[in-house]
């Protein structure tokens, strides 16, 4: 005898990533998915993040580790919420685990939540979390091809942040064929260039994010 | 990626469906899986021939419905298969290709005793 299905096999993530989204919608919060290898850039592009709208938004942070806080550690320095997951060997964030996370949130007043994933290109890509925008940073230093290797990634996200810019002239990343391989892969995708370290890049970066949180509470009016 | 992960939560809705309707065996999974839904297909035959063991879907085909990656196109209308995962339409050189199917990760049908 044959049983229909039709059953998303993702689809116990999906709803939960429905009712994160339902919940953020409710309390005003826009959400950022900050994905990127490990070591690209993502959690000092976040401390300088914190550093420049510390003055005119409210940002919580979660971080999504396999193991240690070093992450919160950094972020709780510059005085902003934050709540570390420690996935103790899942390589991505889910759904689950920020629905669970936000319960140390509450009460708080939040206008910019930024996910800070689980360093990888491949399987956050893959798991929704009910975020508004994805972010992707990829380092200079790994390289113009990975676009196009890891196309799923670069699919998904709304930005992708190209960091450690200063290293231009030091390594043979070839610019031009990086922006056309992602405009290939993600037709208007916006780019951008960065140096989290020396600061370079970050205006444009953080007048997008207010951008984001302005557009999100102007579509709540 | 995830193939163990998956695997399992196939066999999960198999075996909800299979209770639901009281099977008292599963001889067959109907898996529709796209083109880009990023799951390798030999290593989820592997994992999932693992998973089923000593449960009523021990043995069970996995039967793989392979969906291609198909876009179409918001300047033109055209539908057709996207290729080398570019974007852009290469009929009209300008509109964004819409996913129309590809990343299917489906549990389609059971096969039941």
């Amino acid at each position: 005898m044959e049983i229909r299905v039709m059953q998303d096999v993702l689809g116990k993530n999906d709803e939960i990533a429905a009712a994160n989204q339902a919940r953020f919608q409710q309390q005003g919060i826009f959400v950022l998915n900050l994905m990127g290898s490990p070591g690209s850039g993502k959690t000092t592009l976040l401390e300088r993040t914190l550093e420049l709208l510390k003055e005119d938004l409210r940002v919580a942070v979660i971080e999504g580790d396999l193991f240690t806080t070093k992450d919160a550690d950094r972020i709780e320095k510059h005085g902003a919420p934050v709540v570390q997951i420690n996935t103790a060997g899942g390589c991505h964030l889910d759904a689950p685990m920020i629905q669970k996370a936000m319960k140390e949130l509450e009460g708080q007043a939040i206008d910019l939540l930024i996910i800070e994933n689980v360093g990888n290109l491949v399987c956050p890509a893959e798991f929704e979390l009910g975020s508004d925008k994805k972010a992707v940073v990829l380092s200079i230093t790994e390289g113009d091809d990975k676009p196009l290797k890891y196309p799923l990634m670069f699919k998904e996200a709304d930005v992708a942040v190209l960091n450690k810019a200063d290293l231009l002239p030091y390594t043979d990343f070839d610019m031009q064929s990086a922006q056309h391989d992602l405009q290939t892969i993600h037709p208007g995708i916006e780019i951008l260039q960065t140096s989290a370290t020396k600061g370079e890049g970050l205006e444009a970066w953080v007048n997008w994010l207010r951008a984001q949180v302005q557009a999100k509470k102007e579509q709540r009016v | 990626m995830h193939e163990m992960a998956i695997a399992e939560s196939i066999l999960d809705i198999a075996l909800d469906y299979a209770k639901q309707n009281q099977a008292k065996r599963i001889a067959e999974v109907g898996l529709k899986l796209g083109e880009m839904a990023g799951v390798e297909e030999e290593s989820l035959r592997f994992c999932f021939a693992s998973v089923v063991q000593d449960t009523l879907a021990d043995g069970a085909k996995l039967q793989i419905e392979h969906v291609p990656l198909v876009g179409r196109c918001l300047s033109c209308g055209k539908e057709q298969r996207i290729e080398h995962y570019a974007f852009t339409c290469p009929w009209c050189k300008q509109g964004v290709l819409e996913i129309v199917s590809g990343r299917e990760l489906q549990v389609a049908y059971l096969e039941v005793d």
